[in-house]
């Protein structure tokens, strides 16, 4: 189990281990999951209330399909930690950062102002998310 | 055209310096090549067989001169003089060292250019209509839309990691000429009987190994939800699209497998959930992006003759030049498949001198055409023979286009660490060998790929040619009746591979099948689908 490295968060962190999916259905009181590439995030949709914090597995950076599961849960209003575990890159945590991640745990741990750039590297967004980034049109267009 | 304001350059020179970066940190061990490999990627830095290959974005092939001479001084300053003009409107270049290829997105930048989303499995640069502007049949103009699409989908955060590649096209006519079926999202603006602009969307088709046509999923998407839709194909493709073996990874696998409806399902569903989300950029972002493909200033009430007085010069004009929308101007093909040559291939002083010849004649504006040729869009008729005289002198006046010497070819073996066989030099016999007879024998457009993966479209040729490895010996196959376009169709193989010389035979054979059967204006493509295979088959193995 990795230690997380950057956590954009105030509130405490959840003591409890997250569960997968699966067992995450039988046990109602987990309030931690993980989420693996092929589980389907909104599975969790009807219990996001009493979720602290879900994990997203990353087992190789290139399986994208975490991306699409961060921004469906934040989409759907979940305000808990959201977590990037596993093969999480240096070059890749703006994106995930966009996505709706707000915490990271790689397996192995960033270069401190490698990550530091890459948090900052790009001036403005192309592209609303839920990060409330105004994107470049709404910029040039008030 | 497109001008960058402040924040699309600072977008792309933020992106020099990140990949600067990443250099830094792979030649100082930092990063293994396996993780650096996808970032190098994502900025068109290939390693190929003997060098890096550098891909380089030209947004649905529109270029201005500044940009032009650029591309031809990095081809005098960090490559061996060449450029070499893609099948997908871009430029790549095959003999570029790592360690320069931060100096050469500075020297891109500066004339807004860039390398971004040129490889990966990322959605790549967004192509068009080489006529967009000048054609006489297009609804609109589509490039406006199409840049649309480039800022979307610029550094598209949640899009970085696709299954696989992802290409996207952007047409405004009926007549398609950029193979838009045959895209992972090919897309046709149209206008509908109330008069409104909107996007048909054509989702999964493709080339390589399992050649597709797409089928249409939304014949209609109001065009102020054109992004959301694009948003909600992609999501589901990366979701569901497979990733356990990249040979079925393209969206195409996953429409056919899903089957239409289910796909269109699942994107609608997906696009009713994003459409409360807002992502789409307003109209008054479309305007602003409109406002800068306004015609150029057109001269009216001038001469709408050509002077046909030199023989070689009136045949380069019914061979290359299309009508234009504006009387007095015509659009000019520069064809960039010499006799014998190496298709798409320029030196650094042809590419400025290109450049130099839109600054002069065509309103600053050149286009690179899928099919790896040069367009002038928009040239006065009465200056016509003026730019000929001076393409002419410089190896750039072949009257050659959609004739079989106008091949298209991929890099194969000579340079792709992929290819089974060699491309080029098939491409040089035969635009040779059939030299004489191309102008009898009329429209046929002949694509040529050394491997399966099917760079050189030979799926789409009226006759392809796939290059496979046959025990070791290059073998090569021939294709008939392939055709992009409003008609797409998928070529059919005529049966066993051929050796280098033995193609070579075959496509002359097939062509003289064609001019013995043709019936009036027959096209090749047409004789072939009246008489079927058998004809040609009779005689290429007889």
């Amino acid at each position: 189990m990795s230690d997380v490295q950057f956590r954009f968060r105030d509130d405490e962190p959840v003591a409890d281990p997250a569960v997968t999916v699966d067992a995450f259905g039988e046990q109602s009181n987990a309030s931690a999951v993980r989420i693996e590439p092929g589980d389907d995030a909104r599975d969790l949709l009807p219990h996001l209330a009493r979720l602290q914090l879900i994990e997203v597995n990353f087992p190789v950076f290139g399986d994208g399909r975490g991306y699409s599961a961060a921004r469906i849960l934040r989409e759907a209003g979940y305000a808990g930690e959201l977590r990037a575990v596993g093969e999480v890159l240096v070059d890749q945590i703006a994106a995930m950062r966009r996505c709706g991640f707000d915490a990271f745990a790689p397996d192995v741990p960033l270069d401190p102002s490698d990550s530091e750039k890459a948090f900052n590297r790009f001036p403005e967004v192309y592209q609303p998310t839920t990060d409330r980034r105004a994107p470049i049109w709404q910029l040039r267009h008030g | 055209m497109y001008k960058y304001d402040t924040y699309d350059q600072a977008m792309v020179d933020a992106r020099v310096e990140e990949f600067r970066d990443q250099v830094r940190r792979r030649l100082e061990g930092h990063i293994t090549e396996d993780q650096f490999k996808p970032l190098r990627l994502m900025n068109g830095l290939y390693l190929q067989l003997h060098a890096y290959m550098l891909r380089v974005a030209v947004p649905y092939g529109t270029l201005n001169s500044a940009q032009m001479r650029m591309l031809g001084d990095i081809a005098d300053k960090y490559d061996r003089g060449y450029g070499h003009f893609t099948t997908r409107q871009n430029i790549q270049y095959n003999w570029i060292k790592l360690e320069d290829a931060p100096d050469i997105l500075a020297d891109l930048a500066t004339v807004e250019m860039h390398a971004i989303q040129t490889s990966g499995n990322c959605i790549r640069n967004t192509t068009s209509d080489q006529y967009a502007g000048a054609a006489a049949d297009e609804v609109i103009d589509p490039r406006p839309y199409a840049e649309l699409i480039r800022q979307w989908s610029t550094f598209h955060p949640e899009f970085t990691y696709l299954p696989r590649k992802f290409k996207m096209a952007v047409i405004a006519s009926d007549i398609d000429r950029a193979a838009m079926r045959l895209h992972d999202i090919g897309i046709q603006i149209v206008r509908n009987e109330g008069g409104q602009i909107g996007a048909a969307f054509y989702v999964g088709g493709g080339m390589g190994r399992t050649p597709m046509i797409a089928p249409c999923i939304n014949p209609f998407v109001p065009i102020d939800q054109m992004i959301t839709y694009s948003e909600a194909c992609l999501r589901v493709y990366n979701r569901y699209g497979r990733r356990d073996n990249k040979y079925k990874a393209r969206i195409k696998i996953l429409v056919h497998e899903l089957g239409k409806e289910e796909y269109t399902r699942q994107v609608e569903a997906e696009f009713a959930h994003l459409l409360t989300q807002n992502i789409e950029p307003p109209l008054a972002e479309l305007a602003r992006i409109q406002a800068m493909f306004a015609d150029p200033p057109f001269e009216v009430g001038i001469a709408d003759e050509v002077d046909r007085s030199d023989p070689d010069f009136a045949l380069w004009v019914d061979t290359n030049c299309l009508a234009h929308k504006q009387p007095g101007y015509i659009a000019a093909t520069i064809s960039l498949k010499p006799v014998g040559g190496i298709p798409g291939d320029a030196t650094g002083e042809q590419i400025r001198l290109m450049g130099d010849l839109a600054r002069q004649f065509s309103f600053d504006e050149l286009r690179v055409t899928h099919a790896q040729n040069i367009v002038l869009p928009h040239v006065r008729k009465a200056d016509l023979y003026a730019l000929w005289q001076q393409l002419d002198a410089a190896g750039l006046g072949t009257a050659n286009l959609d004739l079989v010497g106008d091949i298209i070819a991929c890099p194969g073996l000579d340079y792709c660490s992929l290819a089974n066989a060699r491309s080029i030099p098939v491409a040089q016999k035969i635009s040779q060998r059939l030299a004489r007879s191309e102008q009898a024998i009329g429209e046929l457009k002949l694509k040529i790929s050394g491997c399966i993966n099917a760079c050189g479209h030979h799926h789409a040729g009226h006759i392809g040619i796939l290059g496979v490895d046959k025990k070791g010996v290059e073998n090569y196959q021939l294709l008939l009746g392939g055709c992009e376009g409003a008609d797409t169709s998928l070529g059919q193989i005529t049966g066993p591979g051929f050796s280098e010389d033995g193609i070579v035979d075959a496509v002359e054979k097939a062509t003289q099948v064609y001019l013995n059967n043709k019936q009036g204006t027959e096209r090749f493509l047409d004789t072939y689908r009246r008489i079927g295979m058998a004809p040609f088959k009779e005689a290429i193995y007889e």
